[in-house]
Protein backbone atom coordinates (compact mmCIF):
# COMPACT_ATOMS: atom_id res chain seq x y z
CA UNK A 1 0.00 0.00 0.00
CA UNK A 2 2.38 2.49 1.29
CA UNK A 3 5.04 1.99 -1.46
CA UNK A 4 2.26 2.64 -4.36
CA UNK A 5 1.15 5.53 -2.63
CA UNK A 6 5.11 6.70 -2.75
CA UNK A 7 4.41 6.44 -6.21
CA UNK A 8 1.93 8.42 -7.48
CA UNK A 9 1.22 8.92 -11.12
CA UNK A 10 0.23 12.05 -10.09
CA UNK A 11 2.51 15.16 -9.34
CA UNK A 12 1.21 16.23 -6.19
CA UNK A 13 -0.07 20.01 -5.88
CA UNK A 14 -1.00 19.80 -9.36
CA UNK A 15 -4.61 19.39 -10.54
CA UNK A 16 -5.34 16.61 -12.43
CA UNK A 17 -6.26 16.63 -16.16
CA UNK A 18 -10.29 16.59 -15.93
CA UNK A 19 -11.30 17.12 -19.24
CA UNK A 20 -12.72 20.55 -18.92
CA UNK A 21 -9.55 22.08 -18.07
CA UNK A 22 -10.09 25.23 -16.41
CA UNK A 23 -13.62 25.25 -17.49
CA UNK A 24 -14.89 25.03 -13.91
CA UNK A 25 -12.53 27.34 -12.67
CA UNK A 26 -14.52 30.39 -14.77
CA UNK A 27 -17.66 29.23 -14.40
CA UNK A 28 -17.16 29.46 -10.31
CA UNK A 29 -15.93 33.09 -10.49
CA UNK A 30 -19.17 34.03 -13.10
CA UNK A 31 -21.41 32.15 -10.76
CA UNK A 32 -20.21 33.64 -7.78
CA UNK A 33 -19.99 37.01 -8.74
CA UNK A 34 -23.58 36.42 -10.72
CA UNK A 35 -24.46 35.26 -7.58
CA UNK A 36 -23.90 38.21 -5.55
CA UNK A 37 -25.77 40.42 -8.20
CA UNK A 38 -28.69 38.09 -7.50
CA UNK A 39 -29.32 38.58 -4.16
CA UNK A 40 -28.91 41.82 -4.42
CA UNK A 41 -31.80 41.93 -7.09
CA UNK A 42 -34.13 39.68 -5.20
CA UNK A 43 -33.24 41.99 -1.78
CA UNK A 44 -32.92 45.53 -3.16
CA UNK A 45 -34.14 45.66 -6.43
CA UNK A 46 -36.86 43.38 -6.55
CA UNK A 47 -40.40 45.27 -5.33
CA UNK A 48 -41.90 44.12 -1.96
CA UNK A 49 -45.12 42.11 -2.91
CA UNK A 50 -48.54 43.89 -1.60
CA UNK A 51 -50.42 41.42 -0.28
CA UNK A 52 -47.44 38.40 0.73
CA UNK A 53 -44.92 41.29 1.97
CA UNK A 54 -40.96 40.41 2.20
CA UNK A 55 -42.10 36.09 2.71
CA UNK A 56 -42.82 36.25 -0.96
CA UNK A 57 -38.68 37.17 -1.79
CA UNK A 58 -38.11 32.95 -0.90
CA UNK A 59 -40.38 32.75 -4.27
CA UNK A 60 -36.97 33.66 -6.09
CA UNK A 61 -35.01 31.42 -4.67
CA UNK A 62 -38.00 28.49 -4.81
CA UNK A 63 -38.96 28.78 -8.23
CA UNK A 64 -35.67 28.45 -10.07
CA UNK A 65 -34.46 26.27 -7.65
CA UNK A 66 -37.38 23.48 -8.31
CA UNK A 67 -36.61 24.27 -11.99
CA UNK A 68 -33.09 23.31 -11.90
CA UNK A 69 -33.97 20.37 -10.04
CA UNK A 70 -36.18 19.05 -12.85
CA UNK A 71 -33.98 20.18 -15.28
CA UNK A 72 -31.35 18.04 -13.92
CA UNK A 73 -33.41 14.81 -13.97
CA UNK A 74 -34.16 15.43 -17.24
CA UNK A 75 -30.50 15.38 -17.62
CA UNK A 76 -30.08 12.20 -15.78
CA UNK A 77 -32.81 10.08 -18.11
CA UNK A 78 -31.11 11.46 -21.11
CA UNK A 79 -28.00 10.34 -19.70
CA UNK A 80 -29.04 6.85 -18.92
CA UNK A 81 -30.72 6.91 -22.68
CA UNK A 82 -26.88 7.70 -23.93
CA UNK A 83 -25.31 5.25 -21.15
CA UNK A 84 -27.31 2.83 -22.29
CA UNK A 85 -27.04 3.07 -25.85
CA UNK A 86 -23.40 4.02 -25.76
CA UNK A 87 -21.95 1.93 -23.40
CA UNK A 88 -19.95 4.95 -22.56
CA UNK A 89 -18.95 5.73 -18.84
CA UNK A 90 -18.94 9.26 -19.24
CA UNK A 91 -22.26 8.82 -19.50
CA UNK A 92 -23.30 7.16 -16.63
CA UNK A 93 -20.74 9.89 -15.02
CA UNK A 94 -23.12 12.85 -15.63
CA UNK A 95 -26.18 10.90 -14.79
CA UNK A 96 -24.74 10.25 -11.52
CA UNK A 97 -23.41 13.79 -10.81
CA UNK A 98 -26.87 14.91 -11.99
CA UNK A 99 -28.77 12.73 -10.02
CA UNK A 100 -26.34 13.83 -7.23
CA UNK A 101 -26.80 17.49 -7.40
CA UNK A 102 -30.83 16.92 -8.52
CA UNK A 103 -31.49 15.73 -5.03
CA UNK A 104 -29.64 18.68 -3.12
CA UNK A 105 -31.62 21.13 -5.48
CA UNK A 106 -35.12 19.07 -5.18
CA UNK A 107 -34.34 19.23 -1.00
CA UNK A 108 -33.82 22.90 -1.20
CA UNK A 109 -36.70 23.11 -3.43
CA UNK A 110 -39.16 21.13 -0.81
CA UNK A 111 -37.59 22.79 2.38
CA UNK A 112 -38.21 26.50 0.37
CA UNK A 113 -41.31 25.21 -0.27
CA UNK A 114 -42.33 24.40 3.04
CA UNK A 115 -41.09 27.55 4.57
CA UNK A 116 -42.61 29.77 2.35
CA UNK A 117 -46.35 27.53 2.80
CA UNK A 118 -46.05 28.21 6.15
CA UNK A 119 -47.44 32.17 6.09
CA UNK A 120 -48.92 32.02 2.50
CA UNK A 121 -51.04 29.08 3.20
CA UNK A 122 -51.38 28.67 7.16
CA UNK A 123 -50.06 25.15 6.62
CA UNK A 124 -46.13 23.35 6.28
CA UNK A 125 -47.60 21.05 3.66
CA UNK A 126 -50.56 20.48 1.74
CA UNK A 127 -51.33 17.35 -0.89
CA UNK A 128 -51.02 18.99 -3.80
CA UNK A 129 -50.08 17.69 -7.37
CA UNK A 130 -47.42 19.72 -7.51
CA UNK A 131 -45.75 18.92 -3.99
CA UNK A 132 -46.72 15.30 -3.78
CA UNK A 133 -45.22 14.30 -7.23
CA UNK A 134 -41.72 16.77 -5.96
CA UNK A 135 -41.87 14.67 -2.85
CA UNK A 136 -42.38 11.67 -5.04
CA UNK A 137 -39.23 12.58 -7.29
CA UNK A 138 -37.31 13.16 -4.22
CA UNK A 139 -38.45 9.39 -3.23
CA UNK A 140 -37.16 8.16 -6.61
CA UNK A 141 -33.99 9.95 -6.94
CA UNK A 142 -32.83 9.16 -3.36
CA UNK A 143 -33.63 5.63 -4.12
CA UNK A 144 -31.55 5.84 -7.38
CA UNK A 145 -28.64 7.10 -5.28
CA UNK A 146 -29.08 4.56 -2.43
CA UNK A 147 -29.37 1.46 -5.27
CA UNK A 148 -25.53 3.23 -6.75
CA UNK A 149 -24.05 2.56 -3.86
CA UNK A 150 -25.81 -0.83 -2.85
CA UNK A 151 -24.75 -2.82 -6.03
CA UNK A 152 -21.34 -4.63 -5.41
CA UNK A 153 -20.44 -4.61 -9.02
CA UNK A 154 -19.89 -1.03 -10.19
CA UNK A 155 -20.78 -1.56 -14.07
CA UNK A 156 -23.71 -3.39 -13.09
CA UNK A 157 -24.92 -0.77 -10.78
CA UNK A 158 -24.64 1.65 -13.80
CA UNK A 159 -26.74 -0.20 -15.77
CA UNK A 160 -29.15 -0.59 -12.80
CA UNK A 161 -29.15 3.16 -12.37
CA UNK A 162 -29.76 3.72 -16.02
CA UNK A 163 -33.06 1.63 -16.28
CA UNK A 164 -33.99 3.12 -12.98
CA UNK A 165 -33.19 6.99 -14.16
CA UNK A 166 -35.37 6.22 -17.49
CA UNK A 167 -38.35 4.49 -15.89
CA UNK A 168 -38.36 7.35 -12.91
CA UNK A 169 -38.81 9.99 -15.62
CA UNK A 170 -41.27 8.37 -17.28
CA UNK A 171 -43.39 8.15 -14.17
CA UNK A 172 -43.26 11.62 -13.11
CA UNK A 173 -45.95 12.95 -15.17
CA UNK A 174 -48.00 10.00 -14.80
CA UNK A 175 -47.40 10.44 -10.81
CA UNK A 176 -48.64 14.18 -11.54
CA UNK A 177 -51.85 13.05 -13.28
CA UNK A 178 -53.10 10.95 -11.03
CA UNK A 179 -52.40 12.87 -7.88
CA UNK A 180 -53.96 15.92 -9.91
CA UNK A 181 -56.82 13.47 -10.35
CA UNK A 182 -56.85 12.28 -6.38
CA UNK A 183 -56.89 15.75 -5.30
CA UNK A 184 -59.78 16.82 -8.15
CA UNK A 185 -62.18 14.24 -6.27
CA UNK A 186 -61.13 15.47 -2.50
CA UNK A 187 -60.59 19.37 -2.96
CA UNK A 188 -58.04 20.95 -0.61
CA UNK A 189 -59.26 23.12 1.96
CA UNK A 190 -56.11 24.85 1.40
CA UNK A 191 -56.10 27.01 -2.34
CA UNK A 192 -52.63 28.78 -3.17
CA UNK A 193 -53.24 32.51 -3.69
CA UNK A 194 -50.42 32.24 -6.62
CA UNK A 195 -52.00 29.46 -7.98
CA UNK A 196 -54.10 30.91 -10.21
CA UNK A 197 -52.61 34.58 -10.13
CA UNK A 198 -50.47 34.22 -13.02
CA UNK A 199 -49.30 38.12 -13.80
CA UNK A 200 -46.04 38.63 -12.12
CA UNK A 201 -45.13 42.22 -12.45
CA UNK A 202 -42.55 42.88 -15.16
CA UNK A 203 -39.63 43.63 -12.66
CA UNK A 204 -40.85 40.61 -10.33
CA UNK A 205 -40.34 38.48 -13.69
CA UNK A 206 -37.77 39.95 -14.96
CA UNK A 207 -35.59 39.08 -11.73
CA UNK A 208 -37.12 35.26 -11.80
CA UNK A 209 -35.54 34.63 -14.84
CA UNK A 210 -32.32 36.19 -13.99
CA UNK A 211 -32.05 33.75 -10.61
CA UNK A 212 -33.53 30.73 -12.97
CA UNK A 213 -30.41 31.88 -15.22
CA UNK A 214 -28.10 31.85 -11.90
CA UNK A 215 -29.40 28.96 -10.65
CA UNK A 216 -28.32 26.83 -13.87
CA UNK A 217 -25.09 27.92 -13.95
CA UNK A 218 -24.56 27.42 -10.17
CA UNK A 219 -26.27 23.42 -11.19
CA UNK A 220 -23.58 23.15 -14.59
CA UNK A 221 -20.60 24.06 -12.23
CA UNK A 222 -21.90 21.74 -9.45
CA UNK A 223 -22.31 19.10 -12.06
CA UNK A 224 -18.97 19.04 -13.84
CA UNK A 225 -17.14 19.47 -10.46
CA UNK A 226 -19.16 16.05 -9.25
CA UNK A 227 -17.93 14.42 -12.59
CA UNK A 228 -14.60 15.47 -12.06
CA UNK A 229 -14.25 14.02 -8.52
CA UNK A 230 -16.02 11.07 -9.60
CA UNK A 231 -13.16 10.97 -12.16
CA UNK A 232 -10.70 11.00 -9.24
CA UNK A 233 -12.57 8.55 -7.55
CA UNK A 234 -12.14 6.05 -10.04
CA UNK A 235 -8.56 6.39 -10.28
CA UNK A 236 -8.00 6.30 -6.28
CA UNK A 237 -9.90 3.00 -6.65
CA UNK A 238 -7.74 1.60 -9.67
CA UNK A 239 -4.35 3.05 -7.59
CA UNK A 240 -6.06 0.95 -4.57
CA UNK A 241 -6.86 -2.06 -6.93
CA UNK A 242 -3.53 -2.09 -8.40
CA UNK A 243 -1.29 -1.42 -5.23
CA UNK A 244 -2.96 -4.39 -3.85
CA UNK A 245 -2.46 -6.64 -6.67
CA UNK A 246 1.40 -5.62 -6.53
CA UNK A 247 1.52 -6.63 -3.01
CA UNK B 1 -44.79 -19.24 -31.08
CA UNK B 2 -40.75 -19.19 -30.35
CA UNK B 3 -41.72 -16.74 -28.00
CA UNK B 4 -44.24 -17.73 -26.15
CA UNK B 5 -43.44 -21.67 -25.61
CA UNK B 6 -40.31 -20.72 -23.04
CA UNK B 7 -42.26 -18.05 -21.64
CA UNK B 8 -45.15 -21.04 -20.96
CA UNK B 9 -42.26 -23.05 -19.71
CA UNK B 10 -40.74 -21.13 -17.34
CA UNK B 11 -44.73 -20.35 -15.84
CA UNK B 12 -44.83 -24.06 -15.55
CA UNK B 13 -41.58 -24.54 -14.00
CA UNK B 14 -42.32 -21.94 -11.39
CA UNK B 15 -45.98 -23.04 -10.92
CA UNK B 16 -44.62 -26.84 -9.81
CA UNK B 17 -42.43 -25.38 -7.72
CA UNK B 18 -44.70 -23.29 -5.85
CA UNK B 19 -47.00 -26.38 -5.88
CA UNK B 20 -44.88 -28.43 -4.39
CA UNK B 21 -43.05 -26.17 -1.70
CA UNK B 22 -46.27 -23.71 -1.16
CA UNK B 23 -43.52 -20.85 0.83
CA UNK B 24 -44.15 -18.23 -1.14
CA UNK B 25 -47.97 -17.90 -1.28
CA UNK B 26 -48.88 -19.24 2.23
CA UNK B 27 -46.05 -16.61 3.46
CA UNK B 28 -47.24 -13.80 1.80
CA UNK B 29 -50.68 -14.87 2.68
CA UNK B 30 -49.99 -14.90 6.60
CA UNK B 31 -48.55 -11.53 6.16
CA UNK B 32 -51.57 -10.28 4.42
CA UNK B 33 -53.37 -11.48 6.81
CA UNK B 34 -51.18 -9.99 9.38
CA UNK B 35 -50.89 -6.11 7.79
CA UNK B 36 -55.19 -6.57 7.63
CA UNK B 37 -55.41 -7.21 11.56
CA UNK B 38 -52.79 -4.49 12.69
CA UNK B 39 -54.57 -1.90 10.31
CA UNK B 40 -57.64 -2.80 12.32
CA UNK B 41 -55.94 -2.26 15.60
CA UNK B 42 -54.29 0.79 14.32
CA UNK B 43 -56.75 2.28 12.91
CA UNK B 44 -59.90 1.50 15.06
CA UNK B 45 -62.09 0.34 11.99
CA UNK B 46 -65.51 1.21 13.38
CA UNK B 47 -69.13 0.65 11.18
CA UNK B 48 -69.44 3.55 9.86
CA UNK B 49 -65.42 4.19 9.23
CA UNK B 50 -65.26 1.15 7.18
CA UNK B 51 -66.21 2.13 4.02
CA UNK B 52 -63.56 5.24 4.09
CA UNK B 53 -61.00 3.03 5.36
CA UNK B 54 -61.35 -0.23 3.64
CA UNK B 55 -59.82 0.59 0.07
CA UNK B 56 -56.67 1.90 1.55
CA UNK B 57 -55.99 -1.21 4.01
CA UNK B 58 -56.82 -3.48 1.41
CA UNK B 59 -54.16 -1.98 -0.98
CA UNK B 60 -51.57 -1.58 1.39
CA UNK B 61 -51.86 -5.53 2.78
CA UNK B 62 -52.10 -6.82 -1.16
CA UNK B 63 -49.15 -3.95 -1.79
CA UNK B 64 -47.15 -5.31 1.09
CA UNK B 65 -47.81 -9.13 0.58
CA UNK B 66 -47.23 -8.57 -3.18
CA UNK B 67 -43.34 -6.84 -2.88
CA UNK B 68 -42.99 -9.72 -0.35
CA UNK B 69 -44.09 -12.62 -3.04
CA UNK B 70 -42.20 -11.00 -5.66
CA UNK B 71 -38.70 -10.81 -3.90
CA UNK B 72 -39.40 -14.04 -2.71
CA UNK B 73 -39.38 -15.51 -6.35
CA UNK B 74 -36.08 -14.02 -7.60
CA UNK B 75 -34.42 -14.87 -3.97
CA UNK B 76 -35.33 -18.58 -4.98
CA UNK B 77 -33.72 -18.42 -8.77
CA UNK B 78 -30.52 -16.77 -7.06
CA UNK B 79 -30.21 -19.07 -4.24
CA UNK B 80 -30.35 -22.23 -6.86
CA UNK B 81 -27.53 -20.13 -9.84
CA UNK B 82 -31.03 -20.61 -11.53
CA UNK B 83 -31.32 -17.38 -13.16
CA UNK B 84 -27.93 -17.69 -14.78
CA UNK B 85 -28.87 -20.81 -16.26
CA UNK B 86 -32.37 -18.94 -17.59
CA UNK B 87 -29.68 -16.25 -19.26
CA UNK B 88 -27.59 -18.85 -20.76
CA UNK B 89 -30.76 -20.38 -22.29
CA UNK B 90 -30.95 -19.54 -25.98
CA UNK B 91 -34.24 -17.85 -24.80
CA UNK B 92 -35.37 -13.91 -25.84
CA UNK B 93 -34.81 -12.03 -22.52
CA UNK B 94 -38.39 -10.43 -23.29
CA UNK B 95 -39.58 -13.91 -22.97
CA UNK B 96 -37.53 -14.36 -19.44
CA UNK B 97 -39.18 -11.57 -18.05
CA UNK B 98 -42.89 -11.69 -19.60
CA UNK B 99 -42.55 -14.78 -17.95
CA UNK B 100 -41.36 -14.11 -14.25
CA UNK B 101 -44.56 -11.36 -14.70
CA UNK B 102 -46.86 -13.89 -15.48
CA UNK B 103 -45.76 -15.93 -12.29
CA UNK B 104 -45.65 -13.22 -10.33
CA UNK B 105 -48.98 -11.87 -11.51
CA UNK B 106 -50.32 -14.98 -10.89
CA UNK B 107 -49.07 -15.45 -7.09
CA UNK B 108 -50.04 -11.99 -6.79
CA UNK B 109 -54.12 -12.79 -7.93
CA UNK B 110 -53.85 -16.27 -5.77
CA UNK B 111 -53.16 -14.43 -2.49
CA UNK B 112 -55.47 -11.70 -3.21
CA UNK B 113 -58.57 -13.96 -4.04
CA UNK B 114 -57.27 -15.34 -0.73
CA UNK B 115 -57.74 -12.09 1.11
CA UNK B 116 -60.46 -10.31 -0.29
CA UNK B 117 -62.94 -12.93 1.89
CA UNK B 118 -61.06 -12.74 4.77
CA UNK B 119 -60.87 -9.09 4.51
CA UNK B 120 -64.71 -8.79 3.51
CA UNK B 121 -65.84 -11.21 6.57
CA UNK B 122 -63.54 -8.99 9.00
CA UNK B 123 -64.69 -5.55 8.31
CA UNK B 124 -68.16 -6.66 7.59
CA UNK B 125 -68.40 -5.13 3.33
CA UNK B 126 -69.69 -6.72 0.52
CA UNK B 127 -66.50 -5.85 -1.80
CA UNK B 128 -67.79 -8.41 -5.03
CA UNK B 129 -67.89 -6.46 -7.95
CA UNK B 130 -67.00 -6.56 -11.61
CA UNK B 131 -65.25 -3.27 -11.39
CA UNK B 132 -63.14 -4.05 -8.12
CA UNK B 133 -62.47 -6.93 -10.09
CA UNK B 134 -61.24 -5.01 -12.82
CA UNK B 135 -58.96 -2.84 -10.31
CA UNK B 136 -57.51 -5.75 -9.22
CA UNK B 137 -56.55 -7.17 -12.20
CA UNK B 138 -55.16 -4.51 -13.97
CA UNK B 139 -53.17 -3.26 -10.67
CA UNK B 140 -52.19 -6.08 -10.34
CA UNK B 141 -50.40 -5.96 -13.54
CA UNK B 142 -48.81 -3.24 -13.23
CA UNK B 143 -47.43 -4.39 -9.81
CA UNK B 144 -45.92 -7.16 -11.41
CA UNK B 145 -44.53 -5.55 -14.21
CA UNK B 146 -42.90 -3.09 -12.11
CA UNK B 147 -42.04 -5.40 -9.24
CA UNK B 148 -40.75 -7.83 -11.93
CA UNK B 149 -38.30 -5.60 -13.01
CA UNK B 150 -37.21 -4.10 -9.76
CA UNK B 151 -36.80 -7.36 -7.84
CA UNK B 152 -34.96 -8.63 -10.92
CA UNK B 153 -32.55 -5.40 -9.64
CA UNK B 154 -32.90 -5.53 -5.93
CA UNK B 155 -32.00 -8.94 -5.53
CA UNK B 156 -28.39 -7.92 -6.63
CA UNK B 157 -27.66 -5.19 -4.54
CA UNK B 158 -26.80 -5.90 -0.87
CA UNK B 159 -29.50 -5.30 1.16
CA UNK B 160 -32.64 -6.51 -1.09
CA UNK B 161 -35.36 -6.82 1.31
CA UNK B 162 -35.03 -3.08 1.40
CA UNK B 163 -34.61 -2.35 -2.04
CA UNK B 164 -36.88 -3.57 -3.17
CA UNK B 165 -39.98 -1.64 -1.76
CA UNK B 166 -37.39 1.77 -1.75
CA UNK B 167 -37.55 1.46 -5.47
CA UNK B 168 -40.95 -0.37 -6.03
CA UNK B 169 -43.18 1.68 -3.95
CA UNK B 170 -42.41 5.50 -5.47
CA UNK B 171 -42.87 4.36 -8.83
CA UNK B 172 -46.03 2.38 -8.41
CA UNK B 173 -47.79 5.28 -6.81
CA UNK B 174 -50.26 5.67 -9.21
CA UNK B 175 -51.16 2.27 -9.81
CA UNK B 176 -52.07 2.33 -5.71
CA UNK B 177 -54.26 5.66 -5.66
CA UNK B 178 -56.02 4.56 -9.26
CA UNK B 179 -56.81 1.11 -7.36
CA UNK B 180 -57.49 2.71 -3.68
CA UNK B 181 -59.72 5.23 -5.71
CA UNK B 182 -61.69 2.21 -7.71
CA UNK B 183 -62.18 0.43 -4.61
CA UNK B 184 -63.65 2.78 -3.02
CA UNK B 185 -66.25 3.41 -5.42
CA UNK B 186 -67.48 -0.13 -5.94
CA UNK B 187 -67.08 -0.65 -2.19
CA UNK B 188 -69.25 2.04 -1.42
CA UNK B 189 -67.46 5.60 -0.38
CA UNK B 190 -67.05 6.55 -3.60
CA UNK B 191 -68.43 9.98 -4.23
CA UNK B 192 -69.35 9.78 -7.84
CA UNK B 193 -69.38 7.04 -10.26
CA UNK B 194 -67.14 9.26 -12.57
CA UNK B 195 -64.22 7.72 -10.64
CA UNK B 196 -64.29 4.59 -12.34
CA UNK B 197 -64.53 5.47 -15.82
CA UNK B 198 -61.75 8.32 -14.87
CA UNK B 199 -58.96 5.41 -13.50
CA UNK B 200 -59.91 2.20 -15.02
CA UNK B 201 -58.07 3.91 -18.22
CA UNK B 202 -55.27 5.44 -16.39
CA UNK B 203 -54.37 2.22 -14.51
CA UNK B 204 -54.44 0.74 -18.66
CA UNK B 205 -52.40 3.29 -19.71
CA UNK B 206 -49.89 2.88 -16.87
CA UNK B 207 -49.98 -0.98 -17.71
CA UNK B 208 -49.23 -0.61 -21.14
CA UNK B 209 -46.42 2.18 -20.71
CA UNK B 210 -44.56 -0.03 -18.29
CA UNK B 211 -45.20 -3.55 -20.06
CA UNK B 212 -43.36 -1.96 -23.13
CA UNK B 213 -40.52 -0.41 -20.70
CA UNK B 214 -40.30 -2.58 -18.47
CA UNK B 215 -39.25 -5.48 -20.94
CA UNK B 216 -36.80 -3.32 -22.70
CA UNK B 217 -34.84 -2.06 -19.92
CA UNK B 218 -35.21 -5.44 -18.46
CA UNK B 219 -33.32 -7.26 -21.70
CA UNK B 220 -30.65 -4.27 -21.59
CA UNK B 221 -29.59 -4.34 -18.25
CA UNK B 222 -29.61 -7.77 -17.26
CA UNK B 223 -26.11 -9.32 -18.08
CA UNK B 224 -24.18 -11.88 -15.93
Amino acid sequence: MASALGNPPISSGQRPRTGFPGLSGILLVITAVLMLVNLYLIFMVAPTDSVLGHVQRIFYFHVPIAIVSFVAFFVVFVASIGYLVTRKSRWDSVAHAAAEVGVVFVSLALLTGIVWARPVWGVWWTWEPRLTTTLILWLIYVAYLMLRSYVPNKSQGALYAAGLGIIGFVDVPIVYYSVQWWRSIHPSAVVGPLADSGALEPVMQWVLFFSLGVFLLLFLYLLLERMHLRNVEDRLSALRYASRMRG
Amino acid sequence: MRFFRPMATLVWKDLLLELRSRDIVVSALVFGLVVVVVFNFALQVSAERVAELAPGILWVAFAFAGTLAMSRAFVREREQGGFEGLLLAPVSRDAIFLGKVAVSFLFMLVIEAALLPVFAVLLNFTGFSLTLAAAILLATLGFATVGTLFSAIAVQTRSREVMLPVLFFPIILPVLIGAVEISGAAIGSGPESGVVTRWLPLLAVFDAVFLVICPWIFSIIVEE
